[in-house]
């Protein structure tokens, strides 16, 4: 049956103050993508043990989306084409048989992508982790802090100026107070 | 602010962390089998070694995997981390 | 307070680094005075000839400037514009244009109004980390840049050099051009990081230094922009390399407190850095060479000087005796001072000088500048552990051993710092011999520390008080140490010195709060229908970091008359409460329903595909942690529901498990709090609702009985209703995905309209699941107490071999019949609403509370006024409860002594016939 309820996501009270952002900073979020949570024995083989990134701290890109690196058995497989149902049964499908898992998790957090020269410095005053393009690049990525937030950061491109931040749905308000007041600085 | 090295993340912050107590304290294979006293040392009694110390540790807002980590009580020094199931070196 | 305006500067041409071009104007204690950008205030001050700045706290006694830059001492004030800022040191802060300064007697002031200057903060990853950019840190910097690593350098002054004055001679160059030679080569390096204006204040464990930078003081109003005032740099480095150099150190006399008596480098760098000539005769006390760069210099800049040095040969060096200008007395001391007799302020007139031959004489002078010789700044070596040892050459502590990570190089390390003869005082009346100047504590201090069996630095320094000032003792922490070995008559190398602690320097609490302030001092977690009960005019409490929907008043009700309204409805209505707080965990894998029955009391292997099933979690030790329901959506997958409050803590309490005793276990947890937006409706009329909304289900008790689960679907999206009550009333729990969570609640409202369908919130909530006795873990629970003592018996299974907790129920303390249990209460005057964490004692027949000690049956856990009942009731844990149901007790409410009859739990349909409508 063809959807027929409207979506909403919790940053939509802030698209003025993201366009609003001075130059040298740019906050868009990217509301409903399809993520699941896909958990796997350490040592999973074959095709789809392949396509996962086996580093800590990594993501790859998909067809139709991208995998990050969550822990050594877990991984968020996100995708900008499926249905979060779709994606959650395609998952479930190959992790049964391995005796893992994957759950729809497509509303826990939301993705923001933060772009800009002034992105890396704005981040590194809320973030402990080393930022610098020649540690933190693109196929990078870490859960933790920040500001006082938990969340995932992926790094994009060579030049340590893109990231993509996921952030549970709960505290998203907050990280785009923290990021709007944070941009005060380059006005 | 301490670093401290998550068998997986690498080096983060103290405050990514829990602490989770002595380590290698298996829980009973037999509770019922064991009389109130060694019960209530399972349950409540932990070392207090000044020195090196093993404790459990979570990195609670990185990877959320638990692990071991052998620590100097006296300068609070991580002499080493390792995983679930492994033995301290 | 006596400070004044003397006609005749004492700026001299051809020194300093100001721009004498422009003129800023400020006012000290309602005093116009001007100075030039690159002024301190200390500067400006003096070059107006301001020398008295306030009185100390203790004595009263005048205080002026004592050095030039964060070691003074003395010279506090008190900024009175652009921001009330209280106990600043003049030789630290810059001066810009319209300034009002006053001096401090003793105290400062706080500002009355917000601050709306903006704080914040800069995490930095280096390979090595300069501290101090003088000739040894910015040849440390530029090494390491050289060898491509990532550097910070940092330093405290408005401009790099440290202790150069610009007349010197380094590499064949001038040191100016050497320091700007070496700063522009490093801002060729795109991973350098130069500061000025930082002042590194704590070093902390693997290479952790936080610094604070002041970035917008010093700027005209106009141009600090949106710039935060002042930041703090968290530096993480492989490797710290402190070249802080060192801290001239006085030499301790009879009123040697009076304002124009001042560290001798600080004189000459008041006169090189600033073009002021801090006195005109000056008397230069010293026992060591390098305090005749001072003389030359003030000489050379027109001043008398009269050198009394210590040592008997006088200088060592060949080059520093003829000074032009200059007198030497060699083997001579000062031993007191003299008031300056004109102005009447305290401030210096003479010194009293004792010679070789033991005569006294008076020399005239308008500043004494002293130098006993000088201290390593170790502070950022030592604040890693870093053990310093006593030099006798230097007469001060330096580092001794190495510290990984740590290279102290320079100054610092106490290098290039040339020996003397080690003075620490000299003699004379104790009292009147100042070792901490701001603290106003003597010799005499000292003497009565050791006098008194105070046997370590340490508790002399908490006994005199000295080096506890804004200046931590930075020139009389080592003089301190010398004079208590003295009088100890023992050797300083044993004694020892105190150790330096962060912060090296006063930061402000809004520095280390950043923008950690108002809105962003905690984060606020917000459900998806936030901005719906907004609309609403819901008024919200903190559940954690939640923000809940407590209750919706409409015009003119308040909470008690709102929350009333709401039970009512609920009770004889529909009403529908955001729910979505609650913590839900998906539990996954062939091991799942083998983990639950370990995790909870209750069997929930045995529960059906469809079915739902309330349970308890305990800890190892058997008193409950959690509680809540467990769906089962498949043979291999769960949706545990935990507390709002409970569900990190839970989540990591069942991975703790997982992970680190049942690795074996194939089993998977992810939380899933935010994905599923919950929407209980509740009440008599909630069928029909329900029935209306999702037209393609049975909504029938037959079909869809208490205590299942059914998937169906809505405008497309798939939808779960649950049977579950927290209010004993008919309930279906809406859960869907969190994006359709609006569209959802309003589907839910327009067609709960023609039944009045009342959003209810927290406060209804507990007042429902109250009159049911349901408790809420940890309001009613404080981790001593079992699902025994809560009436849950039936929630503990005796099926299972073992669960975490079972072993605990059986120890004898936990099987005691006097425990706490729940009960309920009702106030037998039927209006009185027990305050919650009321005490419970026995009841008193002529109505008084007995002698104490009176003994303790427990105390109100929870209490309402119910609608149902119309009357307030409560939920008490009291000491054999169960047993007691019937008796009356008393409840101590301020004066009063409040009976209440001790009733079951469950107050409203203990049958239980309400809930399947």
């Amino acid at each position: 049956m063809a959807r027929t309820l409207q979506r909403s996501h919790p940053l939509q009270s802030y698209e003025s103050a993201f366009a609003a952002l001075p130059e040298g900073i740019s906050v868009k979020a990217e509301p409903y993508l399809s993520m699941t949570d896909l958990r796997l024995p350490e040592d999973v083989d074959g095709p789809l043990g392949k396509a996962l990134p086996r580093e800590p701290g990594g993501w790859v890109s998909t067809a139709d989306g991208l995998i990050v690196w969550l822990g050594p058995d877990e991984w968020l497989v996100l995708s900008g084409s499926r249905g979060p149902g779709e994606l959650e049964a395609d998952l479930r499908d190959l992790a049964r048989p391995n005796q893992g898992s994957a759950v729809d998790v497509s509303a826990q957090r939301i993705s923001l992508r933060v772009r800009g020269r002034h992105a890396r410095d704005l981040l590194s005053g809320g973030c402990s982790i080393d930022l610098h393009p020649s540690v933190f690049q693109n196929g990078r990525s870490a859960q933790t802090t920040l500001g006082l937030t938990g969340v995932v950061l992926l790094a994009l491109g060579a030049d340590g100026d893109d990231f993509r931040i996921l952030v549970r749905s709960s505290f998203a308000g907050y990280l785009a107070e923290w990021l709007v007041d944070a941009a005060t600085e380059y006005r | 602010m301490q670093l401290i090295h998550c068998p997986w993340c690498g080096p983060r912050e103290e405050v990514e962390f829990h602490y989770g107590g002595q380590a290698h304290i298996a829980y009973p294979e037999y509770p019922s089998a064991l009389s109130d006293e060694s019960w209530a040392h399972y349950v409540f009694f932990r070392d207090n070694t000044k020195g090196e110390f093993a404790e459990r540790w979570s990195h609670s807002s990185g990877c959320r995997r638990w692990f071991n980590a052998v620590r100097d009580t006296r300068t609070y020094t991580f002499l080493k981390t390792y995983k679930i199931g492994e033995v301290a070196q | 307070m006596s400070s004044e305006r003397v006609d005749g500067s004492s700026r001299v041409d051809g020194y300093g680094r100001l721009d004498r071009s422009r003129t800023l104007r400020f006012t000290f204690d309602g005093q116009p005075y001007t100075g030039h950008p690159g002024d301190t205030i200390a500067s400006a001050l003096l070059a107006n000839g301001v020398v008295v700045l306030g009185s100390s706290v203790k004595l009263g006694r005048s205080r002026g400037i004592s050095a030039s830059w964060t070691e003074d001492a003395t010279g506090l004030i008190q900024i009175e514009e652009p921001f009330p800022e209280p106990m600043l040191l003049a030789s630290a802060v810059e001066l810009v244009d319209g300034m009002v300064v006053r001096g401090l007697n003793g105290q400062g002031r706080l500002a009355e109004v917000p601050d709306a200057a903006r704080y914040d903060r800069r995490h930095h990853h280096v390979d090595t980390l300069v501290v101090g950019a003088g000739p040894a840190g910015l040849r440390a910097a530029l090494a390491a840049a050289r060898r491509g690593e990532r550097v910070a350098l940092i330093d405290d002054r408005p401009e790099a050099g440290g202790s150069l004055t610009g007349s010197e001679t380094i590499d064949g160059r001038s040191s100016r051009h050497f320091v700007a030679s070496v700063l522009a080569d490093l801002a060729e390096y795109p991973d350098v990081l130069h500061l000025q204006r930082t002042t590194a204040f704590g070093h902390y464990d693997d290479g952790f230094v936080l610094a604070l930078e002041r970035r917008t003081d010093h700027l005209p109003a106009t141009e600090a922009g949106n710039r935060s005032r002042q930041r703090v740099h968290r530096i993480r480095a492989q490797r710290v390399v402190v070249a802080t150099g060192a801290h001239e150190r006085p030499i301790v006399f009879a009123d040697n407190d009076r304002p124009g008596i001042m560290l001798a480098a600080s004189a000459r760098d008041f006169l090189h850095r600033y073009g002021v000539l801090v006195g005109r005769e000056v008397v230069l006390f010293t026992s060591h060479d390098g305090a005749y760069d001072t003389a030359r210099d003030l000489a050379a800049a027109g001043a008398s000087v009269t050198v009394v040095e210590a040592r008997p040969q006088g200088p060592a060096l060949e080059g520093v005796r003829a000074i032009p200008g200059a007198r030497v007395i060699p083997g001579a001391r000062v031993i007191s001072t003299l008031a300056d007799q004109e102005h009447q302020d305290g401030r210096i007139g003479a010194a009293v000088v004792i010679d070789a031959e033991g005569h006294e004489f008076f020399v005239n002078c308008d500043a004494l500048l002293l130098s006993g010789g000088w201290n390593p700044t170790a502070h950022l070596f030592s604040h890693v552990r870093g053990a310093l040892a006593y030099d006798s050459q230097l007469g001060a502590f330096k580092p001794a051993q190495s510290v990984p990570g740590t290279e102290v190089v320079g100054a610092a390390a106490g290098e290039g710092i040339q020996p003397g003869l080690v003075i620490w005082r000299v003699p004379g009346p104790r009292e009147r011999q100042f070792v901490d100047v701001q603290r106003d504590s003597t010799v005499a201090d000292i003497a009565r520390a050791v006098g008194a069996g105070l046997r370590s630095v340490e508790h002399v320094k908490r006994y005199t008080t000295i080096g506890t000032a804004h200046d931590q003792g930075k020139t009389s922490g080592m003089i301190a140490a010398g004079i208590t070995a003295e009088l100890m008559n023992r050797p300083i190398e044993e004694l020892g010195t105190t150790t330096f602690r962060p912060p090296y320097v006063p930061v402000a609490f809004a520095a280390l709060a950043g923008r950690e302030r108002g809105e962003l001092f905690d984060p606020a977690r917000k459900t998806a229908l936030h901005e719906w009960h907004v609309k609403a005019g819901a008024v919200f409490e903190d559940v954690g970091q939640w923000k809940r929907a407590r209750h919706y008043p409409k015009p003119g009700e308040d909470m008690e008359a709102a929350v009333l309204r709401e039970c009512a409805a609920v009770r004889t209505g529909v009403g529908i409460l955001d729910g979505s707080t609650l913590g839900k965990i998906d539990v996954q894998g062939p091991d799942a329903p083998a983990l639950l029955d370990l995790m909870y009391t209750n069997m929930m292997s045995s529960l059906k595909v469809g079915s739902v099933r309330y349970g308890v979690m305990c800890g190892v030790d058997g008193m409950v942690i959690d509680d809540g329901t467990v769906v089962r959506l498949a043979e291999d997958r769960y949706m545990v529901i935990t507390t709002t409050g409970g569900a990190a803590k839970i989540l990591d309490w069942m991975e703790e498990w997982v992970q680190t005793e049942w690795p074996h276990l194939k089993v998977k947890l992810a939380s899933v709090t935010e994905q599923w937006a919950v929407f209980p409706v509740v009440g008599p009329r909630s069928r029909e609702v329900i029935g209306e909304v999702f037209g393609d289900l049975d909504v029938s008790n037959e079909a869809f009985g208490f205590m299942t689960w059914r998937d169906t679907e809505l405008g497309g999206v798939p939808v779960r209703l649950a049977r579950i009550s927290f209010s004993g009333e008919l309930a279906y729990e809406v859960n869907v995905n969190a994006w359709y969570a609006e569209a959802v609640w309003l589907k839910l409202l327009e067609a709960g309209a023609k039944h009045n369908i009342t959003p209810y919130g927290t406060e209804t909530m507990h007042v429902l699941r109250a009159e049911k006795g349901y408790p809420i873990i940890g309001q009613d629970t404080d981790g001593t107490v079992t699902p025994q003592d809560l009436g849950m018996g039936w929630a503990v299974s005796k099926k299972k071999p073992d669960f975490v907790g079972k072993r605990s129920f059986a120890r004898a303390e936990n099987q005691n019949p006097l425990r706490k249990q729940l009960v309920g209460l009702l106030p037998t005057d039927e209006s009185t609403k027990l305050p919650e964490g009321s005490q419970i004692v026995e009841f008193a027949a002529d109505g008084v509370l007995p002698a104490p000690p009176v003994p303790m049956l427990g105390h109100v856990t929870s209490s309402y006024r119910s609608a149902a009942l119309g009357r307030p009731f409560a939920l008490a844990l009291l000491k054999g409860g169960r047993e007691r149901i019937g008796d009356v007790v008393h409840v101590p409410v301020g004066e009063q002594l409040v009976a209440a009859q001790i009733t079951s739990a469950v107050l409203v349909d203990p049958e239980g016939a309400r809930r399947d409508g």
